[in-house]
């Protein structure tokens, strides 16, 4: 038997390292392909005539004038779907077109090909659909009595009416509608396929789940829909659900042509779904040293007319809704109601965002109260190793060689001690005015002008919970080539702008030893990565190319390359998680749990009600740093979008009808509006995950939004319970004297 | 109707059948220049800045029957390889969907000032929206394309 080679080490770019991604540089030089950039020879166009009303009755649709204009090939509607009429991530409930009702403003009721999109848009013009207009369930409240929703999630610990409290803070809180606003606009195209599939390439976040959801629509078998990944231009959860799939392919298929569609603005606002806006009544009861005896909390979050995740976002808001903190007793209700407004599903944090806010309020409210410093308040109460989530599931959190029974280890207070070393940043003398709230708009000069300090603290759960049985897909060939060994990766993940397949890549030159690695392209050609949401793909994803890779390791140990190829395939599982019970929520549902916690510093006018975020400070536990520059892109990214919520992002929605579906109404920070940040990444390793990792995508999304507002609190000495705060909600006690 | 365009120093001619075909429109489906993207054609986004005569423009706005013999330079022609090589390095590259659009307003900035501060770094790029970043990588790569440069 001969020698086996030693294995070499990569000379860089090991775990760890900050490795340039490899589509930077296409996407520097103008020449990466996005969705809405592909095209191929006799293309048609594709567009969408959607319902103008949230609810209305389809009495009859007239397409005769359309199908006869100049450049149209295809006029459809829910009459012509060869297969199954509808389709859903969890549930199968959302038609792929409108067939006898319309039951939210946007809904898809008739498909268009023509030569161009012009030609489309003019025969969607000239389809008349006979509409009986009826009146639409838009109050969340409403819907929960009517017995409308998706699901209701109780949970009970203990028993908060037998609990007596020294303080007590009882608030309604409000979290606006949040659109995950990537820059891309759904887009894809697709192909024809001589044996009467069809091919199909689209931005996704899970190309096996739109397989599964598109083949049946299709009347077609899984095997003749074959999906590519396009080049994604953001995600941030709104590529979850199916957009222009099922509508693209169906056309294709009625013309025998390759189909592009493409949304504008507009219609991406109308064509996806967005971040549950919630209602919740909070109750925190808490001894005199500031400890919590009990909470009751009641969250309604409105999942529009279709189920979308809306079941897995309660399950995330029931399980985290107190936060990462110690309570003996909790009654919690949470709802995902079923109404006619614009369906709601993923959106970065996933339930973990909205009832966040609700509880860092509270605790700074209860803080208040007591005369307690907010980092303190949040000391006395911090989850510790071997503490109880209120699911009843143990923290474990390791990293601590030494366990002190007496002491144990607590996570969330080793990232609140860390700020002492940070201080929140002094008011600089002679500040240009381009530096305070109004910036060149030249609307004060200093004066009114208030500073506020506030913290915010997140809990998130990584990877998919409560018993999904989650997995990810890794195939590896090594072989050499020019005499030098190069692996290639073959996985479904979407590389969605995190920096996925650079960390790919990181994991197979470490485990394998060697330089070259190159990416295979993102297909259902290979088995099933998941999706590219819950901050899993780190854990899953390259815990099968970890694994795909150890086991080309092993047998390159006895096997000489130059006598060809190795190849392994491995599909990687996270352990098994529980369901939560339906009446009480009890039940180990959580994978992985990360922490995430900011300090906000803002100043105010507090007569103009103009709010100047001027820095956060952000320390977060990431297990095992990767690769850094990725990461913290990953932490910036999601404490903007924090912000966002914070003060400016909502999608006004009045009677189930959308008034700012574009960019000019709905806002999105801008590079004014965000101020520096610092980081501190802390590496409290979880030895259950690949490398020690926790997922570190979604925290900061939830913990930059209570920290802003705490800060304008801090301020303005405002109650402040809605977000986005607006301006009006600074000023209105303002009230000009007669 | 029939235009001669110089774009990213090539001479190429354009037919348009819409006198309100916007210069986005041409480049991307007339042409097939995709490098400027095409996120909210309605010049809140800048992702399709390009430099028109020299001036950063967002190309969904501007008609391109007004265009007739006027320079147009895209991701591909306005932006010297130092400022390039910065995105890629410091890690402002996310999605890239706001790159070409910020890269071209990048260079349009650094032809104007060698040295940028931070407040004028913010003010050049407050037309051009970015959902990934948070910016802070987009603002250490114009410092270091800006060092590069000098």
């Amino acid at each position: 038997m001969p020698e086996p080679t030693p294995l070499p080490t990569p000379t860089s770019n090991a775990v760890g390292q900050s490795a340039i991604r490899a589509d930077a540089l296409p996407k520097v030089n103008g020449d990466f392909d996005y969705a809405s950039d592909l095209a191929a020879e006799g293309m048609l166009w594709g567009h969408t005539l959607r319902s103008p009303h949230p609810k209305a009755r389809i009495r009859s649709i007239d397409t005769a004038a359309a199908e006869a204009m100049a450049g149209v090939a295809a006029v459809l509607t829910a009459a012509d779907v060869p297969g199954k009429r509808t389709y859903g991530l969890i549930e199968d409930d959302q038609p792929v077109l409108a067939d006898t009702m319309a039951n939210y403003q946007g809904e898809p009721v008739a498909i268009i090909a023509a030569t161009d999109l012009d030609t489309a848009r003019r025969a969607a013009d000239a389809i008349t659909v006979d509409y009986e207009v009826l009146e639409p369930l838009c109050d969340p409240a409403e819907a929960v009595r009517r017995g409308e929703y998706f699901r209701h999630q109780p949970l009970q610990v203990g028993d908060p009416d037998t609990a007596t409290a020294a303080v007590v803070v009882a608030r309604e809180y409000v979290v606006g509608m949040q659109d995950q606003a990537p820059l891309g606009p759904e887009s894809g195209l697709a192909l024809p396929r001589p044996d009467g599939g069809v091919d199909l390439r689209v931005a996704t976040q899970w190309l096996h789940s739109d397989q599964e959801q598109i083949a049946p629509c299709l009347g077609l078998k899984e095997s003749q829909v074959h999906l590519e990944m396009a080049g994604i231009g953001g995600a941030f959860g709104a590529r979850e659900d199916l957009s222009v799939q099922v509508h693209m392919a169906m056309l294709a298929l009625a013309t025998d042509k390759p189909v592009k569609m493409m949304y504008d603005r507009a219609e991406s606002f109308l064509g996806h779904v967005h971040r549950h806006p919630a209602r919740m009544r909070y109750e925190h009861g808490a001894d005199a040293e500031g400890r919590l005896v009990y909470v009751r909390a009641q969250i309604v979050l409105d999942g529009g007319a279709y189920a979308s995740t809306t079941d897995a976002v309660v399950g995330n808001a029931a399980s985290l809704a107190v936060g990462p903190y110690e309570v003996e007793h909790v009654a919690v209700e949470a709802w995902g109601t079923r109404t006619n407004n614009p369906p709601c599903g993923a959106m970065r944090g996933f339930g973990g965002v909205q009832t966040c806010f609700a509880y860092e309020s509270q605790m700074d409210a209860l803080a208040e109260e007591l005369g307690l410093d907010p980092l303190e308040i949040r000391r006395r109460n911090a989850m510790h190793q071997g503490s109880k989530l209120i699911t009843g599931q143990v923290v474990q959190e390791p990293g601590i060689d030494v366990p002190n029974e007496n002491a144990p280890f607590s996570p969330l207070v080793d990232l609140l001690d860390r700020f002492a070393a940070i201080p929140a940043p002094a008011i600089p003398a002679g500040r240009d005015i381009i530096e305070l709230p109004g910036g060149t708009g030249n609307t004060t000069h200093g004066e009114g002008v208030v500073r506020g300090v506030g913290y915010g603290v997140g809990l998130k759960n990584v990877c998919y919970s409560e018993g999904f049985d989650d997995f990810s897909t890794a195939r590896i060939r090594l072989e050499l080539v020019d005499g030098e060994p190069v692996a290639y990766v073959h996985t479904a993940a979407a590389e969605v702008g995190q920096g996925h397949q650079t960390i790919q890549a990181q994991i197979v030159r470490t485990e394998l030893g060697i330089d070259r690695v190159e990416l295979l392209p993102v297909d259902t050609k290979v088995g099933s990565a998941g999706s590219s949401s819950a901050s899993r793909q780190s854990y899953m994803t390259g815990g099968a190319v970890k694994a795909a890779s150890e086991a080309v390791r092993e047998l390159w140990a006895t096997h000489d390359l130059a006598d060809g190829p190795i190849e392994a395939t491995r599909e990687f599982r996270h352990r098994p998680t529980k369901p939560m019970d339906p009446v009480t929520g009890q039940g180990d549902s959580h994978v992985q749990l990360a922490l995430c916690v900011h300090r906000a510093t803002v100043d105010v006018d507090i007569e103009l009600g103009l709010v100047k975020v001027v820095d956060l400070t952000c320390v977060q536990d990431v297990g095992k740093i990767l690769n850094p520059i990725a990461l913290e892109g990953q932490i910036h990214g999601a404490s903007a979008q924090g912000l966002g919520l914070a003060v400016m992002e909502e999608m006004i929605v009045d009677a189930g009808v959308v008034k700012n579906a574009s960019f000019t109404d709905y806002l999105i920070p801008t590079i004014l509006d965000m101020p520096p940040m610092r980081l501190e990444i802390v590496e409290n390793a979880d030895p259950a995950a690949p490398y020690g990792l926790r997922g570190a995508g979604e925290p900061p999304t939830l913990s930059s939004t209570p920290a802003i507002v705490a800060a304008i609190r801090d301020a303005t000495g405002l109650a402040l319970t809605h977000v986005p705060v607006r301006p009006e909600h600074l000023t209105r006690h303002l009230v000009r004297q007669p | 109707m029939e235009l001669k365009l110089h774009i990213d120093g090539e001479n190429v001619t354009a037919q348009i059948d819409r006198p309100g075909e916007s210069l986005l429109q041409t480049l991307r489906d007339r042409l097939g220049r995709t490098g400027s993207k095409n996120a909210c054609e309605q010049g809140e986004c800048g992702s399709c800045t390009v430099l028109l005569d020299g001036d950063p423009v967002c190309a969904c706005l501007v008609p391109t029957a007004g265009c007739e013999g006027r320079d147009v330079k895209t991701v591909v022609g306005a932006v010297p390889k130092p400022v390039r090589d910065a995105f890629v390095a410091c890690g402002a590259v996310q999605c890239g969907f706001c790159t070409p659009g910020l890269l071209v307003s990048v260079a349009d900035l650094l032809a104007r000032e060698d040295d940028p501060s931070d407040p004028q770094i913010r003010e050049a790029l407050a037309g051009n929206l970015c959902r990934c970043t948070g910016y802070e990588k987009i603002i250490d790569a114009v410092h270091h394309a800006a060092e590069a440069s000098r």
